[in-house]
């Protein structure tokens, strides 16, 4: 391993720029004769909308225009999009309503988009917006999800009764109903997974341009994925054709899954630019980002498992409710189906799964991917049921899922996915070790004395990252192919640019990426620059999430230099005047068995472009090459986390005591990077168990609409972490990665809330755990619960 | 500490002109610098910074004065640049991220992060760097792990988890004591 290649802890080259106040993101970014969007957002969560009164605004100082539903129909400005089919059980496709930029004619969550004020300052587009008179007729809003599919309940969007968006299902309902029909012990357990709001701390924002010299327009965003942005808004939303359309992703503030969707606030930037003809700048505030950011998980479930009476799982069978909001985002239906019941074989043996999921439409924000997207649902589901059936059985709870564990690989699955490699023994061993396992008895009697509770939860998750084989989602549904791309151009100097249709916004790939390319050509890290994040740049690329960039992004970047090596192989056999199928290439150097001369990468940079010592006819010249990778599999990364909590009864606080994760993401390329992911991750599912969760109360209001009400994880609230691994390389991509971003999030709720049962002694307590939800389940003993 | 002297005028001409179209003139030093400008007199300090002065370093990330990405050094003590109006802050002496390094050498903490992995989006970061350095000057340089993660309660990360940034302040700190020993 070289210092700067694969697995070394190379100190990121992004960071210069960010710890010195120099980044540059989108709101950092202001263009001539800017002008600035101010959004009219509905206060009601459903309401028929009667008149819309511009007049005032329009008379008041610096307001530019007024636009509103009608005036982007007259356009004939498409609607937002979801880019993925589902099919109901009964075959039908799925039930969406449209989904406009402006309303029209209705609103249908608190947040939703009724005009767009352009003004000549920011104060000044606000100060026109408090001035615009929107005449609404309330109706009765749908915000129970459990309720919203009951006849009679107000209808949210017209195509889609009962609001049902789909009835969808996996796997075999009768071998299930035969499994559990013959089991010893069934275990029952009633879920939800609690609504979470992203809230990366840089908010999005867009910038829209028109040139009308070049008839092309420009836009900067906040977006995880600029290339699929510039396609949904040149296909379908209609704004441009695709070559006139230029989408940038500066420097992105974290995303977590929130900037993959194309939203209503880019669509009015880059429409309103040619309409006013200056560019239109618009910075979503905190506010904003709770209303109409998409929201995560938000899943009512009721699981159950059946065990045979040596306490080996025969079958599991759930059925769940998913909260789509008010409108179907851009990935939103496939989050809560085919990122979700795939996943719920664990890392066990089950023989038989079977799930039910109803879509289901509410006057709420719109609901779509957020870290994990539908994979943290599943764990959470499986870890609660195998937690559970383990205490109600009397076994271990380390030792019932050992027991369980799929030891063999490739392991078909009877939910789609087949699991390529892992060794879940190896994690669940380092993880009770650094845990200190056998010293729990001792740490729970000591919490006792100081009439403490002390509990222990375990989190054996699986994921299905490097989303994705394209042929294989698009069997299933998806409207895109799922691939990534790379170019790898080499300069005469030997300095090297890559291209990657990947997008980092936190995760590093300034330095990861160089690092491959480090070790490959054998020349220092800061040769090499990795460009992302402008379709005018990279050609294509399919953008960052699902922890798809290390396993998908960094293969084609692999490919590509593949590709680069045999060309300067060429290159390097006409200067050393030997055969070129005799050239190595190693650590940078090129040689020949026929010659003592060698060359170094830089030299035959040179050569390969003055082209002096081959002809044309001979060889191209030049050194640059690119690649398409597409994987043949999803990765699984998986991995044991062990969260220990103390419950202070009186108070209901709970402390976590100690984390311990050990997990497998197959080859690294940055630990220090990895752990960075890995803790992160953790928190935030560390924040869903304890802190988070949004709430609407009955009329629709959203009344976690602030930092101040909705509770984000301090440093406080936080232990340090010990994290571990365990390695397995993928078969399925050239370098074994696994991918490493979503794991914490996925692990982490399970763990916590199967810590805090523990501790209580009973299992009735919902997400999140805050102090008063633990105060009263501490309140309630279990000998009271089994009498009643 | 963000009422400042001149904070009774900027009110009583934001009273005379309901719809806050009147200015002010404020005079600051910002990073050395000495600044001077007609701002309106609704202006938020860490506006002035970011669209007056281009200093964009300085984030908003919140309109609550609860996440701590605006964190600048006024007067020498930490405050959220989104809570004061700069009207407040005539006279006053101003630091932002930019101005941390010094001489093109990296301050400690910058260091400190860089080292620790600190950041990821890096986003919070600037502010998280100067509620760190804030801390030293408060809670000296020998920082244990409770004191720094209580300290860091105004700020918010949705990356890192802490943990990095805990180890960083803890380093950061440790290193500012050589910096200061070396001023001496």
């Amino acid at each position: 391993m070289s210092a700067t290649g694969i697995g070394a802890p190379v100190r990121r080259k992004e960071d210069q720029r960010f710890i010195t106040g120099k980044g540059q993101y989108t709101d950092d970014i202001n263009r001539p004769g800017q002008t600035y969007a101010v959004f009219v957002r509905s206060p009601h969560a459903h309401a028929n909308l009667k008149r819309i009164d511009t007049a005032a605004a329009l008379r008041s100082p610096g307001c530019l225009a007024v636009y509103t539903g009608a005036d982007i129909a007259a356009d004939k400005v498409g609607g937002l999009i979801c880019g993925w089919m589902i099919h109901s059980k009964d075959g039908s496709p799925m039930k969406a309503g449209a989904h406009p930029a402006l309303a029209q004619g209705k609103v249908r969550y608190v947040g939703d988009h009724v005009a767009v004020v352009i003004g000549e300052t920011l104060a000044q587009a606000k100060d026109a917006a408090e001035l615009v008179t929107v005449g609404y007729e309330a109706l009765p809003a749908v915000v129970d999800l459990a309720s919203a599919q009951n006849p009679g309940q107000a209808q949210v969007h017209a195509e889609a009764p009962n609001n049902t968006v789909y009835q969808w299902h996996l796997g075999d309902k009768a071998a299930v109903d035969a499994a559990f029909s013959n089991a010893r012990h069934v275990t029952r357990i009633d879920l939800v997974n609690n609504r979470l709001i992203p809230n990366a701390i840089e908010p999005r924002a867009a910038i829209g341009e028109y040139d009308s010299g070049q008839d092309s327009l420009t836009l900067h965003t906040t977006s995880q994925n600029p290339h699929v942005a510039r396609l949904v808004l040149a296909a379908f939303i209609g704004l441009a054709p695709e070559h006139k359309l230029r989408v940038i992703a500066p420097d992105v503030g974290g995303g977590f899954g929130s900037k993959i969707f194309i939203y209503a606030e880019e669509v009015l930037c880059l429409w309103a630019a040619r309409k006013v003809g200056r560019p239109v700048k618009w910075t979503g505030d905190r506010s904003e980002a709770f209303l109409a950011d998409a929201h995560g998980r938000d899943h009512a479930t009721t699981a159950e498992l059946a065990l045979d009476g040596d306490g080996r799982i025969l079958a599991l069978r759930a059925k769940t409710k998913a909260n789509l909001g008010g409108y179907l985002s851009t990935f939103a239906s496939s989050v809560p189906t085919y990122l979700y019941a795939p996943l719920l074989s664990g890392q066990y043996n089950i023989p038989a799964i079977y799930c039910e999921v109803d879509g289901v439409y509410t006057n709420t924000a719109p609901v779509d991917a957020y870290r994990g997207a539908g994979r943290p649902e599943a764990t959470f589901v499986v870890e609660r049921l195998v937690e559970v059936a383990a205490r109600q059985t009397g076994q271990d709870p380390a030792e019932f899922r050992r027991k369980n564990f799929i030891t063999s690989f490739p392991h078909a699955t009877p939910v789609i996915m087949t699991y390529d490699a892992g060794d879940y023994g190896a994690c669940l061993n380092k993880a009770l070790e650094l845990a200190d396992h056998k010293g729990v008895a001792a740490r729970k009697s000591e919490s006792a004395r100081k009439g403490l509770k002390r509990g222990i939860g375990f989190s054996a998750y699986i994921e299905a990252c490097g989303i994705a084989p394209s042929q294989a989602v698009g069997s299933l549904g998806a409207g895109v192919g799922l691939w990534e791309s790379a170019e790898v151009r080499v300069n005469p100097t030997g300095s090297v640019e890559v291209l990657t249709g990947s997008h980092s916004h936190g995760q590093g790939h300034e330095t990861t990426f160089a690092q491959l390319v480090s070790e490959r050509l054998g020349i220092p890290i800061d040769q090499i620059t990795v460009v992302h994040g402008d379709t005018d740049k990279v050609q294509f690329g399919m953008g960052t999430y699902g922890s798809r960039s290390g396993a998908v992004g960094m293969s084609a970047i692999y490919y590509a230099i593949d590709k680069v090596i045999v060309k300067a192989k060429k290159v390097a056999g006409f200067v050393l005047e030997v055969p070129g199928d005799t050239v190595d290439f190693n650590q940078g150097i090129f040689s020949s068995k026929a010659t003592n001369k060698t060359l170094t990468f830089p030299e035959v940079a040179l050569q390969a472009y003055i082209a002096h010592k081959f002809t044309g006819a001979q060889l191209e010249p030049g050194l640059k090459e690119g690649a398409f990778f597409d994987p043949t599999n999803f990765t699984f990364p998986s991995g044991v986390h062990i969260c220990e909590v103390e419950i202070d009864p009186d108070t209901g606080a709970t402390r976590i005591d100690r984390w311990t994760a050990v997990d497998d993401f197959g080859t690294l390329i940055n630990p220090m990077i990895v752990e960075g992911q890995v803790h992160g991750g953790v928190a935030q599912g560390v924040g869903q168990a304890l802190l988070e969760g949004a709430v609407y109360d009955k009329n629709g209001q959203l009344v976690t609409a602030s930092f101040m009400d909705y509770t984000m994880p301090r440093a406080g609230d936080l232990p340090s972490l010990k994290v571990d691994m365990v390695s397995t390389p993928c078969p399925s991509n050239p370098l074994g990665i696994k991918g490493c971003g979503e794991a914490g999030a996925i692990a982490a709720p399970a763990a916590v809330i199967n810590a805090i049962t523990d501790a209580l002694g009973h299992e009735d307590i919902a997400m999140p755990a805050t102090p008063l939800a633990v105060w009263r389940a501490a309140q309630k003993s279990p000998a009271r619960m089994a009498a009643e | 500490m963000f009422f400042r002297k001149n904070q009774a005028a900027a009110a009583a001409q934001g009273a005379a002109s309901p719809q806050s179209a009147g200015t002010t003139r404020v005079a600051m030093t910002v990073n050395g610098k000495a600044v001077s400008a007609d701002v309106e007199s609704r202006t938020l300090l860490v506006h002035y910074l970011r669209e007056h002065l281009r200093l964009t370093g300085t984030h908003v990330g919140c309109d609550t004065s609860q996440c701590g990405a605006c964190v600048v050094q006024l007067d020498g003590r930490a405050a959220k640049s989104c809570t004061v109006l700069a009207a407040s802050c005539d006279g006053a002496n101003v630091t932002t991220i930019e101005g941390l390094a010094q001489g093109g050498k990296l301050h400690p903490m910058q260091e400190a992060f860089r080292e620790h992995h600190g950041l990821q989006c890096g986003f919070c970061t600037p502010g998280m760097i100067m509620a760190a350095v804030d801390i030293v000057n408060r809670k000296g340089n020998q920082l244990d792990e409770a004191t720094i993660r209580h300290e860091l309660e105004g700020n918010l990360c949705r990356c890192t988890g802490y943990h990095n940034i805990v180890a960083a302040v803890k380093a950061g700190a440790a290193a500012m004591s050589g910096m200061r020993q070396a001023a001496e």
